[in-house]
């Protein structure tokens, strides 16, 4: 077992707090989700089922959990998220909003009030995605990047984001601000350190709290499934109908879930979400900031981890390319022992990565940017907002005295796995960034990746596109008057 | 805070009831839809027992069924029956035009992937959804067709095909001073409903049923349960409140899983729901027609169009299912607001061993408008003229330019008066000046402008479909019941019908209870469809309203001995002579007087004819005008486009509910930008949808919508014909206002080219489909 389950600090049930009921489950499907568990047993119906795979935000709830002596209010996707990892938080759903004397909260009144609301079946996750806007504070994202990971087709936005608009320039607290202190000391009072194991033995859910604990689990538990957000792999569950018996949640193991600077690079924990990963990230590279911004969305980076994008393989993952091209590396821990490798180096097929049995990503070591670099990374999707990117190229060039002196260009819809372009790279390696180098980078790229077409873009697109990414690239580092992006923070552009 | 018994007397004695005609009243569930509270098939309660349908579907496009083995699915944990076409007790067809070419379960043969072969029942969702998959079938692949220029050369019509003409197009085009041939592809489009299907039914005594069902047409699911249990309609009763979504995409479609769930209801005695999967509905359901538009159009040199001849061919799917008038309507709206002096409009709906196209918001107007307009482009190329001069000079005009296609009279034209308000509220011109400056000094990013009108003809080609009914009740407290027999998909249908009868009544609209759409309330329904469900219920419920109230006024005569002119009406009150008394006192005294408060309510609508034969008639009752002005930006490194302006000039009659009918417009424009944008269908070369769920097929997102987006409703021009109140139709039209969008990404494509060469962008303009326009172009211009 790898750890004895009748260990004296060992829990065998979740708790959490739907609403401010306690709520304690000692016998749980693994891999039941939060959807289901709220439409079914617990029958709160407001939360609807619209796709089952985390795209259209119809079943959006809140999650608030102690952040510091503060709680932290994020939007999820509750048809993708598996009922055990709610442990310790307070479960928010559309049904809790209204005040005890029947009056709408005031992002359901303002939605009501502009008319935002036509058959009204995604209006529940998008009162609680504006649920969790109000409360996120000065740091809280444009509307529209908030709202990206919810999908109407009847209103066209327009009132939708009025409403928004409305809300949140006159929103001043609500009954959860007040009971705020309450419920964080609820939650604290829950938090109990301890690792936690439920099950019939045959199917079990684990959340070990320490790496510790976690190490040894897996190391006994090779066949385990390790979820952090489940974002992906709830749609093995919800879409390919796979059975997995053991489950494994780190979203308990402490040492995964921290971010540490040192002087060269930025340590990120394999447990750290999205959400708390881009603001570092865009600082170091802002760039990054726009890849993230657009990395799926609200509720997929609010459960979702940079540890968990690179750890699934997936030759279409925005993580993987861009930080392959700011020169990344990973751990993995097996057990006791870790090793560190270049991130490119752990993709080695479709679907195939360098991770022995038992063996974990622990973490990712981002280098800071060395002087003279310039960073850019540019995603390339049919629609803006939430898509699986056609192609995203990474650029990262150094110069010297107006020469390039060293060049890392990763591609991720280019190949089976994200990979570099070398050839493209010595293209430009010793060269000014000139039309003359961007032809010849570009006529390399054409023999670094053979694409394939697939219903996001043909291989044919997928290389002109590629290639026009590296005259995008030159306009912006050497011609600021041309301006080269539709979308986002434009200014970064020749930043 | 309660209000004090006099200021309750003041609000009682306001001049103006609350909720009336032509008041931007929410709608009536908001307060419940961002509650959670409004309730959805899958949310009602579940009787006990109840048993969950999966379908288990074809992985083949077509083929012979050689042998179904069945045992491990049945054999799968809490697996309660697997049910085959042979499981049918009445007949296995769900065709709505009763073509017999559409089974609920395909029986012997299999025409698509994803083609419903049988349907497994189990204790859970779960365990038929697992137990589905360990179906092992034998087929015999045979020869298959996947799209409209595969199935071209066999010829294969799932239906009759339409040829519209007037006059000698042939002839025209011969002697006209110039003459162009262009082909057109034409996108597909699935609806994403959010709700997707779901049918719950519940067995009644001997052979009734119940049936909750997510559709738009209620009365043919009634119809199509009946056929395939074999029973009498009046052993069916199908109900819905609401659905989540529909946008045509449950007019027929509904059909085969309420039958299915009827059938499993029946045999196993025992409540059963099917609720589709997010990708089972995307694989399973029809979609709006793509089309492969071929035209030949002869003008003179001030671009005014002479001669048209075009075909529309359409990917129709296995079946008819609505393909006959989908592809006419594509015909009927060839024309857009434009005089094809001499004409022929031909269809051609075609067979292809893809998934039923069905009924998709316009009903293939959407589509035979995109290729008119396509065509004004392309003129206006030819020419270097702006493409809103093209237009102008083309509009129909009253007296000598004023016959359709169809042989229709085009009688209320303001299609003029809209686009010269609209230029003018746009700065068309100056913006036109600033983007040619713009695009000069951008070399990557360019900008485009294009302004384009919408006629969309009211009322269902079947014209037998142009009727409706009602049942209103008033009780004792005064409070009303109001019921009929169109559906709310979120059009806000209801809350419109509603505010006609409390303005029928004077009496507020909370006074006024919305039920849900019921067989056995109000029969023999029509399709909430076709834009048409507030023209027609809303007169419906009128008549109902009216009957009841000449009951009223004729019992308030008798018994004050007044006059009829001395009852009238007011907010909240009745007057009688000189006294006034309440709404509800009166009600009172009525029914102890034994007077009828309840009545049905009839309506046709007058003067529409068809003769499809001739290709003539008054197929619509009147037209729906609008114009929108779209501007685009669009990056010729990568083919990325983004829809920055929208302005939009909307004819809405006067408006029954104007922040409803917004709500259609901006909901219709940012839907039909989609279609044209981003929202592509991709199969494989085996038939297989490719693009089956939202994380594959792209519907807009916020962000998606115009950063400025200007929207009025056209003023001060009311309906010319007796519509209710004045109003006219707004679901459908306003979906056509963005082929502003697609012409104005076509617009700054051209840039590229100086406008030399024509960039015949087709839909979707994908980025791949822009930067592929933007390469011939410059290709093109570079003599390449």
């Amino acid at each position: 077992m790898g750890l004895r389950e009748d260990r004296v600090d060992m829990r065998k049930c979740i708790q959490f707090l739907l609403g401010d009921e306690l709520v304690v489950l000692d016998r749980i499907d693994p891999t039941m989700t939060v959807l289901d568990w709220l439409r079914g047993p617990a029958r709160l119906i407001g939360t609807k089922e619209g796709c089952n795979e985390g795209d259209c935000g119809a079943c959006t709830v809140v999650i608030a959990r102690p952040a510091g002596n503060k709680l932290e209010y994020r939007a999820v996707n509750a048809c993708i998220q598996f009922v055990g990892t709610l442990d310790g938080c307070q479960l928010i759903t559309v049904e809790h909003l209204k005040s005890n004397d029947g009056a709408l909260h005031p992002v359901q009144q303002a939605l009501v009030d502009f008319h935002g609301s036509q058959c009204g079946f995604c209006t529940p996750g998008f009162v609680m995605s504006l649920f969790a806007l109000v409360h996120q504070g000065k740091d809280r994202p444009a509307t529209n990047d908030a709202l990206a990971g919810n999908l109407c087709r009847c209103t066209g936005y327009a009132s939708i984001a009025a409403a928004a608009e409305a809300v949140l320039a006159k929103f001043k607290g609500d009954a959860f601000a007040e009971q705020a202190e309450a419920t964080l000391a609820r939650l604290k009072a829950l938090e109990d350190g301890a690792s936690i194991i439920v099950g019939d033995g045959a199917r079990m859910f684990h959340a070990p709290a320490n790496l510790e604990d976690l190490a040894s689990l897996y190391e006994a538990n090779p066949d385990a499934t390790i979820i952090a957000g489940s974002t992906d792999v709830g749609l093995w569950v919800t879409k390919a109908m796979r059975r997995l018996d053991r489950v494994i949640w780190i979203g308990r193991v402490k040492e995964l879930h921290d971010i540490h600077e040192t002087e060269s690079a930025l340590e990120i924990g394999a447990g750290v979400t999205h959400t708390d990963a881009m603001g570092p990230l865009a600082a170091l590279y802002p760039d990054m900031g726009e890849i993230w911004r657009r990395f799926a969305s609200v509720q997929v980076r609010n459960t979702g981890t940079v540890g968990g994008n690179i750890a699934n393989g997936s030759p279409i993952g925005d993580g993987s390319p861009t930080l392959i091209a700011a020169g990344a590396s990973i751990r993995l821990r097996k057990g006791k022992t870790t090793r560190t490798m270049p991130l490119e180096e752990f993709f080695i097929a479709y679907g195939k990565q360098d991770r022995a049995q038992g063996e974990f990503v622990e973490a990712l070591i981002v280098p800071k940017p060395a002087s003279g670099t310039a960073f850019r990374a540019y995603k390339i999707s049919k629609r803006f907002d939430q898509d699986i990117s056609a192609v995203l190229g990474a650029f990262s060039l150094r110069f010297d005295g107006g020469k390039i002196i060293d060049a890392r260009i990763a591609f991720g819809g280019m190949a089976a796995t994200p990979k570099r372009a070398k050839k493209a790279e010595q293209a430009l390696i010793g060269n000014a960034l000139d039309r003359s180098a961007v032809i010849a980078a570009q006529q390399a790229l054409a023999e670094d990746f053979k694409p394939i077409s697939d219903m996001r873009a043909s291989a044919a697109y997928r290389l002109k596109v590629a290639q026009n990414l590296l005259e995008r690239l030159r306009l912006e580092l050497t011609e600021p008057v041309v301006a080269t992006r539709l979308v986002g923070n434009t200014e970064l552009a020749h930043a | 805070m309660l209000d004090s018994p006099a200021k309750k007397h003041a609000k009682k004695m306001a001049a103006r009831i609350s909720g009336g005609v032509h008041v931007s009243r929410a709608h009536d569930s908001a307060h419940r839809h961002v509650a959670g509270e409004a309730l959805y098939i899958d949310d009602l309660p579940e009787p006990a027992g109840l048993v969950h349908i999966v379908l288990g579907l074809s992985e083949k496009p077509h083929a012979k069924l050689k042998s179904i083995n069945l045992d491990a699915v049945r054999a799968s944990p809490e697996v309660v029956a697997v049910l085959t076409a042979s499981d049918v007790p009445g007949i296995n067809d769900i065709s709505p035009t009763h073509r017999h070419d559409e089974p609920i379960l395909a029986e012997h043969l299999v025409e698509y992937v994803g083609q419903p072969i049988f349907a497994v029942v189990a204790r859970t969702r779960e365990a038929a959804r697992r137990a589905a998959k360990l179906v092992r079938i034998d087929y015999e692949e045979l020869p298959f067709a996947l799209d409209v220029e595969a199935a071209r050369p066999s010829g294969k019509l799932v239906t009759d095909p339409l040829t519209l003409a007037r006059g000698d197009a042939a002839a025209g085009l011969t002697k006209a001073p110039r003459r162009l041939k262009g082909r057109m592809e034409i996108g597909g489009q699935d609806h994403f409903y959010l709700e997707s299907h779901i049918a719950m039914a519940i067995p009644g005594e001997d052979d009734e049923v119940t049936v909750y069902s997510s559709t738009q047409h209620p009365s043919e699911v009634q119809h199509m349960v009946a056929v395939a249990l074999g029973v009498a309609s009046n052993a069916v009763t199908v109900e819905v409140r609401r659905m989540g979504g529909g946008f045509g995409g449950k007019e027929t479609q509904s059909n085969q899983f309420a039958a299915i769930a009827a059938i499993v209801a029946k045999k196993l005695n025992v409540a059963a729901k099917l609720r589709l999967d997010r990708d089972d509905d995307m694989v399973i359901t029809g979609k709006r027609h793509d089309f492969v538009v071929d035209y030949d159009v002869g003008f003179d040199d001030q671009g005014v169009i002479q001669a048209v001849d075009m075909v529309y061919a359409a990917r129709c799917g296995f079946s008819s299912d609505l393909s006959g008038p989908v592809t006419d309507r594509a015909l009927f709206h060839a024309d857009n607001c434009y005089y094809f002096p001499d004409v022929r409009l031909r269809s051609l709906p075609l067979k292809t061993n893809t998934v039923s196209n069905t009924a998709y918001r316009g009903f293939g107007g959407p589509q035979g408008m995109v290729g008119g307009e396509r065509v004004i482009e392309e003129i206006a190329f030819a020419l270097k003229l702006d493409p809103l001069e093209v237009r102008r000079r083309n509009f129909y005009r009253d007296g000598d330019r004023d016959v359709t296609p169809y042989h229709q009279k085009v009688e209320d034209n303001i299609a003029k008066l809209i686009v010269d308000r609209l230029a003018a509220s746009c700065d068309y011109e100056k913006r036109r000046a600033a983007i040619r400056e713009f695009n000069r000094t951008s070399p990557i990013l360019k900008r485009g402008l294009a302004l384009t009108p919408v006629k969309f003809g009211i009322s269902f080609t079947a014209t037998w479909y142009n009727q409706a009914g009602a049942l209103v009740h008033v009780y004792q407290d005064g409070s009303i019941h109001l019921n009929h027999g169109g559906t709310e998909m979120g059009q806000g249908l209801n809350t419109k019908v509603a505010q006609v009868v409390a303005e029928e009544f004077q009496v507020d609209f909370e006074n006024v209870r919305i039920t849900a759409t019921h067989t056995g309330k109000v029969p023999n329904t029509s399709a909430t469809a076709a834009s048409s469900g507030t023209d027609l219920n809303g007169m419906a419920a009128q008549a109902a309203a009216r009957t009841i109230k000449d009951r009223l006024i004729n019992f308030a005569c008798e018994k004050w001995k007044v006059a009829s002119d001395q009852v009238v009406f007011l907010p909240n009150r009745v007057r009688v002579g000189d006294t006034e008394m309440p709404f509800k006192a009166l009600i009172k005294e009525a029914y102890m007087a034994r007077v009828s408060l309840s009545s049905t309510g009839f309506y046709k609508t007058p003067e529409v004819h068809w003769n499809r034969a001739t290709g003539s008639g008054r197929p619509f009752y009147y037209y729906a005008y609008g114009a929108a002005c779209s501007e685009a930006i669009i990056d010729t490194l990568t083919g990325e486009s983004i829809i920055d302006r929208v302005d939009i000039l909307h004819d809405c009659g006067k408006s029954l509910n104007p922040a409803i009918d917004i709500g259609q417009i901006v909901g219709g424009f940012v839907q039909g930008m989609g279609w044209l944008t981003t929202e592509e269908l991709v199969w494989d070369d085996s038939g297989r949808l490719r693009t089956h769920a939202p994380s594959t097929y792209k519907i807009p997102a916020c962000s998606d919508r115009p950063r400025i987006l200007n929207v009025a409703l056209l003023e001060d021009v009311e309906n010319r014909e007796p519509t209710i109140f004045r109003s006219k139709a707004v679901g459908e039209p306003p979906f056509m206002l963005a082929i502003s969008a697609l012409q104005a990404i076509s617009d700054a494509v051209a840039c590229v080219g100086d406008h030399q060469i024509f960039p015949a962008l087709d839909s979707p303009a994908t980025p791949e489909r822009v930067l592929a326009a933007v390469d011939r172009v410059r290709l093109a211009r570079s003599g390449g």
